[in-house]
């Protein structure tokens, strides 16, 4: 299965099983989709009849170049990975990252959140409690089986509203790393308003990322991201992430934004944050019912596209200047990436990664807290749904029927489980303008390395 | 190659005998939190 596609002045031909990137003259461009349609022979008597103007010495040369590519293992390869992938995935699991919700509570109350401004639809504000942190700690390392690294971000609502406990946490986390054989990456996710120099010092010294949350240009922040009271918030949070940015030398944080339908033009906020100086940045689509005012919608799809296209062509242009940055979904590791389990088995939610509220229960995702349906156990208990478990440890792609025709499979691994069941009822199904929107950023992030590797070319 | 180039020499199917350890980073503790992208991670083992 190959993939084709044209991104600013590139042609681009995946070939989606061996993950390949090829970047093929126009020519060759449309020998190959040809070829992929009516196979060798017949390509070859239709390119003859398409371009008479091509001599026969050219297209039997292009045409020894895919003989060859196809005998390397680059071009039509096959996906025999389903096996191996089932069996992996049946494999027993051990629980790696926990998604650790320190403060159902939060000091903003941006319109969009899914956290339903800290409370998850609970009705209540609460705070974790040392205890139930460390319990969930204890539990992670048990059930952890002989994984090293071990994840926990703390999140919320907004974590710095339990700052003390966060610390203390971090305190008895380090303290059993060396009897349990374990290393702890910390991370935190916050909103920005209660940062200060303590916990910039602390977050620099502890934490192996830190989420910073910011829309973008001040208008469309502070329409999504207010106070309570409706009061804005960028000018009090602008100063201190772009403090914090620097002091972590503008490497292991994101500047994380959301776009709605109230700014398709996104890629103007990714602009100025990367004008603000921002060198690691991510702005993704809100994911709302489609009931509301701002939900991406359907018809909203080809101006999106056509915002990714304008950002891959500005990063293009700023590659390899001062002003040159990253942009979370546009990053794509092409010789170092992950194996194919890792790309074909699933996000890994309900399964190695579990989401732990305020009193300790446990859930397979952050996403799903306050769904008491999805409520797994709790974390003195351990798991108890294990046919819940089951679920979602089938969750892949070889599981969803869509998938399976999909060229973007190697890169979403799937897509994410809950926003499949928010739109589809089922964790197997798929979220269409989710999906629309990756297939679009991959072509994207392929093209910028494309670019990317013509520039050192030239070099 | 005249007419083709070919951009990276890491093959997925050379990753499926040594894949599979598991140790790597999980996709959403990154910076998403709402989608899933796992083609920009980095194998632990590289």
């Amino acid at each position: 299965m190959i993939h084709q596609f044209k991104n600013n002045g590139y042609n681009i031909v995946l070939d989606v099983n061996s993950g390949a990137i090829h970047a093929v003259d126009e020519i060759t461009y449309e020998f190959l989709g040809l070829w992929d349609q009516f196979g060798r022979d017949s390509a070859l008597s239709k390119m003859k009849e398409n371009h008479p103007e091509v001599s026969e010495a050219d297209l039997t040369e292009i045409q020894s170049e895919i003989d060859q590519l196809i005998a390397d293992g680059s071009l039509f390869t096959e996906d025999n990975y389903e096996p191996q992938i089932k069996d992996f995935t049946a494999r027993p699991t051990v629980i790696k990252a926990m998604c650790l919700h320190i403060t159902h509570d939060c000091n903003l109350a941006c319109k969009y959140c899914f956290a339903d401004e800290g409370e998850y639809h609970t009705g209540k504000r609460e705070l974790m409690t040392f205890e139930v942190g460390k319990q969930a700690l204890d539990f992670l390392v048990a059930n952890s089986g002989s994984r090293h690294n071990l994840e926990v971000d703390f999140f919320g609502g907004e974590p710095l509203m339990n700052w003390d406990v966060v610390k203390q946490l971090v305190e008895y986390g380090r303290s059993i790393e060396e009897s349990a054989n374990k290393k702890f990456r910390f991370t935190l996710t916050t909103n920005g308003v209660l940062l200060n120099d303590e916990i910039q010092e602390f977050a620099n010294k502890e934490m192996a990322n830190v989420v910073l949350s910011c829309d973008g240009r001040p208008e469309i922040h502070n329409m999504m991201r207010p106070f309570r009271k409706g009061a804005p918030s960028y000018e009090i949070i602008m100063p201190k992430f772009k403090k914090l940015a620097d002091s972590r030398n503008q490497d292991k944080y994101y500047i994380r934004g959301t776009f709605t339908h109230n700014n398709l033009d996104f890629s103007n906020d990714v602009i100025h944050l990367a004008n603000e100086g921002f060198k690691q940045i991510s702005v993704e689509p809100v994911v709302a019912e489609p009931s509301q005012d701002y939900a991406i919608k359907e018809e909203d799809l080809p101006k999106l596209f056509e915002e990714y296209d304008k950002l891959a062509a500005e990063m293009m242009r700023r590659q390899g200047t001062d002003e040159d940055f990253n942009f979370f979904h546009f990053m794509i590791d092409l010789e170092g990436g992950p194996c194919v389990y890792k790309r074909l088995s699933g996000c890994g939610s309900g399964t190695e990664y579990v989401a732990v509220t305020p009193t300790g229960q446990l859930y397979p995702c952050h996403q799903f807290v306050g769904n008491t349906d999805f409520e797994l156990g709790d974390v003195w208990q351990g798991v108890k749904k294990t046919e819940l478990v089951n679920e979602f440890k089938h969750c892949n792609v070889y599981a969803k029927p869509e998938c399976s025709s999909c060229f973007a499979r190697f890169y979403c691994s799937g897509g994410c489980a809950a926003n499949a069941f928010n739109f589809t009822g089922s964790i197997l199904g798929n979220y269409s303008v989710g999906c629309q929107l990756q297939k679009k950023r991959i072509e994207c992030a392929i093209a910028l390395k494309v670019h990317e590797s013509e520039i050192k070319e030239a070099q | 190659m005249e007419h083709i180039k070919t951009l990276n020499t890491k093959r997925l199917q050379n990753t499926v005998k040594e894949g599979g350890c598991g140790e790597c980073q999980t996709s959403c503790q990154s910076a998403c939190k709402t989608s899933c992208t796992v083609g920009n991670q980095s194998c632990e083992r590289r």
